[in-house]
């Protein structure tokens, strides 16, 4: 099954990846052949095995809920692009 | 003293031959030489390493021991280190001074290593190449026209153009075992859970492991027992004793039974290496080993599985890298949707950027059943072909990879074609199992890797195989000429 352009421009989109025009016929072609390779898994026949998400089908530990770390916002805030007052800015969102 | 191993430099540093700090002088002036050419750390961190290095002289003058008390050793770009630009090989992160350690940055800085600084590596660990840095491709010493493997490259061509003893790498797919391979180093990927991930930057969270890169066994037997244990701030790792690696070192290897897949012996391997995988098996037979054929049938659907979730996990792992909270923003955004988009545009490489996209295709409704949970399903086949085949055989054998170095720029315009050497190595993170790559001689002056592979939680058992090797083989001890 191979993907058109429009498709490579809404997966783009759903990532937040911004896409450049010149580049959409060699990003939509390089994308098919993974996708040409990965479609390989559909000849095999998975009938009744249980997907693996965890190596050791272990469940995740659960902490106890107490507080254990401190404020440490200026710290990691010192290296955000741009912060003020402990926010952190982006463009207007509303207008 | 740039040849000795870690376990040599623990020995001379008890003895006093010499000071960790003027190891480290010793090591930094040979980077200063020879890394212009090689291009294998991003960032070296000269003065810190003076620091630690006159800290672990002072402890040891105040009567402390340790084997990796005054050690040099480097860390591959993804794990976080306070104070020190972190970058994983990308531009996205190329400001990005981590606020604080990795967990295994600070169990071996607590342990006394001394650290000389990061080291390069593919963008987010996604290549087999070490071709996709930001900072830079990186050479591999024993040809410099050639790959050094990904994406531990750094880690592996610096250890191997002996710039350090040892460093730290991770595997998602084979990310520490083919530079190993490809450079005649011994590197270990330990079970998943075995050492903590807190603090690596996240690829794939459910395949990433991170591990010991040297030049013996006996090496990574040292940086792995300061490496492994539970972290309360991973909830994946793992509630499990340590074994005691080094005295696991000397257990003799009668009665050891190897199984060597026959899905590892065809179609795609040159047969050059084929030939030095089977003198290994020889050698292993005359120190008491015992060698049966095995199958693991499903290795073959391991690729395509792999690629689904791989991409998948890191399509959500890297939806951080936003151009809000840290690393790089655009210029000029014009609203929020362009910050993201041109942020991540800018910020990451054409692979980092196809993965993402992959990864985002196979979770988008109406997909995820036919990709996503198709290829978990295809991963528990995986397992189990390991969990039969360990019924009947106490390690597997076989190729690292199926060919030698390629040369710099060969696979790049077609990225399956560089997918399809991870064939060896991927199947052991689907399952979760350890996995170790030491030297098995050269072609053409090249290095070959063999991997053995071991049941969960067996790290011990592998570096006792791989030591015992080494006892009556000195591939690993093989340098390149020109250093």
């Amino acid at each position: 099954m191979a993907l058109e352009r429009s498709e490579v421009e809404k997966i783009a989109h759903l990532a937040r990846l911004g896409l450049d025009e010149a580049d959409l016929p060699r990003t939509t072609e390089t994308l098919n052949n993974i996708l040409g390779l990965i479609d390989r898994m559909q000849a095999v026949d998975t009938t009744g095995v249980e997907p693996l998400a965890h190596p050791l089908e272990t469940t995740q530990r659960l902490r106890a809920d107490q507080v254990t770390e401190r404020n440490q916002r200026d710290q990691y805030q010192a290296v955000a692009p741009a912060v003020e007052d402990g926010l952190y800015l982006v463009p207007k969102v509303i207008e | 003293m740039h040849r000795l191993t870690l376990a040599q430099i623990a020995r001379g540093l008890a003895d006093k031959a010499f000071s960790a700090e003027e190891l480290t002088r010793a090591l930094l002036a040979r980077i200063a030489e020879h890394d212009g050419t090689l291009n294998s750390f991003i960032t070296v961190t000269e003065e810190r390493a003076l620091e630690q290095a006159r800290a672990a002289d002072a402890r040891r003058a105040a009567g402390e021991q340790g084997a990796l008390l005054g050690a040099p050793i480097a860390h591959k770009d993804l794990f976080c280190t306070k104070g020190v630009l972190t970058t994983c090989g990308s531009k996205i992160l190329h400001n990005f001074v981590s606020p604080y350690d990795a967990t295994v940055v600070e169990k071996l800085t607590a342990a006394g290593a001394v650290s000389l600084g990061k080291l390069n590596m593919d963008e987010f660990a996604m290549g087999s190449a070490n071709e996709s840095s930001h900072y830079g491709p990186v050479k591999n010493p024993w040809d410099l026209s050639r790959v050094p493997g990904g994406s531990s490259g750094g880690s592996a061509a610096a250890i191997a153009a002996r710039l350090l003893p040892a460093a730290t790498g991770t595997d998602t797919g084979g990310s520490i075992r083919q530079p190993a391979a490809l450079t005649g180093l011994t590197g270990l990927k330990p079970t998943y859970g075995r050492v903590s991930r807190w603090g690596m930057v996240a690829y794939a969270s459910s395949l990433d492991q991170a591990g010991p890169m040297a030049r013996s066994a006996e090496d990574c037997a040292l940086l792995l027992q300061a490496m492994a244990g539970l972290d309360p701030k991973d909830s994946t790792s793992v509630d499990q004793p340590v074994d005691d690696y080094l005295a696991a070192l000397n257990q003799p290897l009668a009665g050891l039974r190897i199984g060597l897949p026959k899905e590892y012996f065809g179609e795609g391997l040159d047969a050059r290496i084929a030939d030095k995988v089977l003198a290994v098996v020889e050698v292993l037979k005359t120190l008491g080993a015992t060698v049966k054929d095995i199958s693991l049938p499903n290795t073959r659907h391991a690729i395509p599985s792999y690629y689904v979730i791989a991409p998948a996990e890191a399509s959500s792992n890297l939806s951080r890298f936003d151009g809000v909270r840290f690393g790089y923003r655009c210029e000029n955004p014009v609203d929020l949707t362009d910050l993201y988009k041109r942020s991540r545009a800018e910020g990451f490489g054409d692979e980092v950027k196809r993965r993402i996209m992959v990864g985002t295709y196979a979770l988008s409704a109406g997909y995820y059943d036919a990709y996503y949970l198709k290829a978990q399903r295809i991963r528990r086949l995986i397992k189990n072909d390991f969990v039969e085949a360990f019924g009947e055989v106490d390690l597997i054998l076989g190729p690292t990879t199926p060919n030698l170095a390629w040369k710099l720029g060969e696979k790049n315009a077609d990225p399956v074609s560089a997918y399809l050497e991870d064939i060896y190595t991927i199947t052991a993170n689907l399952a979760g199992i350890p996995g170790l790559s030491m030297p098995a001689g050269f072609i053409d002056g090249l290095p070959v890797g063999v991997q053995l592979l071991a049941p969960y939680f067996q790290e011990s058992r592998l570096l006792n195989v791989a030591h015992q090797y080494q006892q009556v083989t000195d591939w690993h001890k093989q340098a390149p000429e020109s250093f």
